[in-house]
């Protein structure tokens, strides 16, 4: 499968990935040799065989649904990197809000 | 008496032990070598002062007859393990700067162990990548060189910080993790020992993500039994990670002190005899074969037909997953934010100034696999091989108990080798991807030396979750190849 720019443009796009256009072609024909290297795997006869989506056997655990943290909102905020707002300045912990550009006018 | 930072892991764990020095003074000696060989670049961030701190703290526990596994042993930490307080950027510019507010399982469990950490290594962003040459922080140089050639050669990766602090006798161990051979061939390329656990043996938790069905963490040490006994210290079930498996921690180190391998049966997997591997490797690996006959072992050849499918296969799940994975760098709650016209532009100028090159790639593979109308022809299928590969694997073992291959298929290379086209660097992990994608343990012990005086390893697999056997075969080929050589001029 070879990929055009445009192919590589909507999934720069689907990535959220900002790609300048003038790295659109090299990058097409990067993803295009590796897809075509992949394309090998198509020798291999799948019928039948059950897809495999993880190596252990184990039936996932399920824990008891009960609260085990909470009243770290400053914990939580700390990395914000447009800054964080909170609450009550005086008790950070009582919650706060991360920072976005406004999406609604 | 021999300097402490020549001691390996368990020597220096046994002068601790028989207070022949303090935790601050065997700190205080890495700590001198960490000024020493900064040019190698091997570390992001240092920490003297926590180092300092926790061995203090370590000598007071002793003074009160508390010890445990690694009391006042300092290691090193690969950049991908959350440290609460401590900077954690996985190599990457997104996350320059982002400070955990809590601690991974694995590094709790090390210094609950009496561990004292020295600092976080340099890594391939995202531990994506073979050479380290993709980290943001510039790559590491591996202490060893080619005889007569002054050339900086890579560590390996994406490791490669952890394999050189170790090689380099900044530390005597270090934590690394595999997704597809990030500890073992790292490890070959700088002559120490790097073992990957059975998928769920250590906790992911508070591990940076990269392919979550993939990702193990594991030791990088100077010898098979400091490597085992590192890996007792970070291994253990962990309810905060639901793929972590709920068994009891074996005495590993036991395992790797007993290299008895009379009438163990050592599988040869024909297949992996390929055209892209080195002549010399081929003979390391014959050499191998036979010091593992000579010590009592029975070699028996066996077949694994899926093997030249693991890598492509591979390289459908892991960037699929990472794609995946990596969605969470928004610029939003933590990492590097790009002010763009709107939130979609922010997104955007974050991750497209933020992820490099490598990273980039990946998650674009990623996506379009993913993308509607290509699942099933790629991930799906990908899957399927998958599942073929563990077959190839557990049939083997129904003839053998470990297998013995190279571990990859050349020595270290030169910086900037193998740049131009990614899928050169991809077959760097040859050896190591097929035993990644089922699961199973694999350990790398150098072996011997190329033409050119550098060092060759070879890699033991191991059923799932008998890391005792495979430390038991890594410990009988250690004690046969005596390997005992260290680099120089660094």
């Amino acid at each position: 499968m070879s990929l055009d720019k445009d192919t590589v443009a909507r999934i720069a796009r689907l990535a959220r990935l900002k790609v300048p256009d003038e790295e659109l072609a090299p990058l097409a024909g990067e993803l295009s040799g590796i897809l075509a290297w992949i394309e090998q795997l198509n020798e291999v006869d799948t019928r039948n065989v059950e897809p495999m989506s993880s190596v252990s056997d184990v039936t996932l655990p399920q824990r008891e649904d009960k609260v085990t943290d909470g009243g770290i909102a400053e914990k939580i905020l700390a990395n914000a990197p447009g800054g964080a707002v909170y609450i009550e300045q005086t008790d950070k912990n009582a919650g706060g809000f991360f920072t976005v550009p406004k999406v609604v006018e | 008496m021999a300097a402490l930072t020549d001691l390996t892991l368990t020597q220096l764990k046994a002068t601790l032990d028989k207070k022949e020095a303090s935790a601050v003074e065997v700190a205080e000696a890495h700590l001198k070598k960490l000024d020493e060989h900064r040019a190698l670049n091997a570390f992001i961030t240092e920490t003297p002062e926590l180092a300092r701190e926790m061995a203090k703290a370590s000598d007071a526990r002793r003074a009160k007859g508390q010890t445990g596994l690694l009391e006042g042993v300092p290691l090193a930490i690969k950049d991908l393990f959350c440290t609460d307080g401590v900077q954690t950027t996985a190599g990457s510019h997104i996350l320059e700067g982002f400070v955990p507010q809590y601690e991974s399982t694995v590094t709790t469990n090390l210094w609950q162990a009496g561990a004292v950490m020295v600092g976080k290594t340099n890594l391939d962003e995202f531990a994506m990548g073979s050479s380290n040459m993709t980290s943001y922080f510039g790559g590491v140089e591996n202490p060893w060189k080619k005889r007569g050639d002054n050339r900086k050669l890579v560590p390996g990766g994406s490791s490669g910080g952890s394999a050189a602090v170790v090689a380099a006798y900044m530390v005597p161990g270090s934590t690394g993790t595999d997704t597809g051979g990030s500890i073992r061939q790292p490890a070959a390329f700088c002559g120490i020992v790097g073992l990957k656990p059975t998928y769920g043996r250590c906790s992911r938790w508070g591990v940076v993500a990269f392919a979550s069905s993939l990702d193990q963490p594991g030791p990088l040490a100077r010898t098979v039994e400091d490597s085992a006994l590192l890996l007792q210290g970070m291994a253990g079930h962990d309810p905060k990670d639901s793929t972590s498996a709920p068994l009891a921690v074996p005495d590993f180190a036991a395992a790797a002190c007993n290299p008895d391998i009379k009438g163990l049966k050592v599988g040869i997997p024909k297949e992996y005899r390929v055209d892209a591997i080195s002549p010399e490797i081929v003979a390391l690996w014959d050499k191998g074969v036979e010091m593992m006959r000579a010590a009592g072992a029975v070699p028996v050849e066996v077949s694994l037909p899926h093997t030249k499918y693991a890598l492509p296969a591979y390289y459908i799940v892991a960037p699929a997953e990472c794609s995946s994975n990596l969605a969470r760098y928004d610029g939003v709650r933590f990492g590097l934010r790009v002010p763009g016209k709107d939130l979609i532009e922010m997104y955007q100028n974050t991750r497209g100034a933020g992820f490099g090159k490598e990273v980039r790639r990946r998650i674009m593979i990623g996506t379009y696999v993913l993308s509607a109308g290509y699942y099933d022809a790629y991930y799906k299928k990908a899957q399927q091989i998958r599942a073929l590969i563990a077959r190839d694997f557990k049939q083997a073992f129904e003839k053998c108990d470990v297998l013995l291959t190279p571990t990859a298929p050349t020595a270290a290379f030169a910086a900037g080798e193998k740049m131009d086209d990614p899928v050169t660097m991809y077959l760097n992990d040859m050896f190591t991807i097929p035993a990644s994608m089922a699961g199973l343990p694999g350990i790398s012990v150098p072996a011997g030396v190329d033409k050119d005086g550098l060092p060759l390893g070879l890699q033991i697999i191991g059923r799932a979750f008998d890391e005792e056997t495979m430390l038991r075969a890594a410990a009988a080929l250690e004690k046969a190849a005596a390997f005992n050589l260290r680099p120089v001029g660094y």
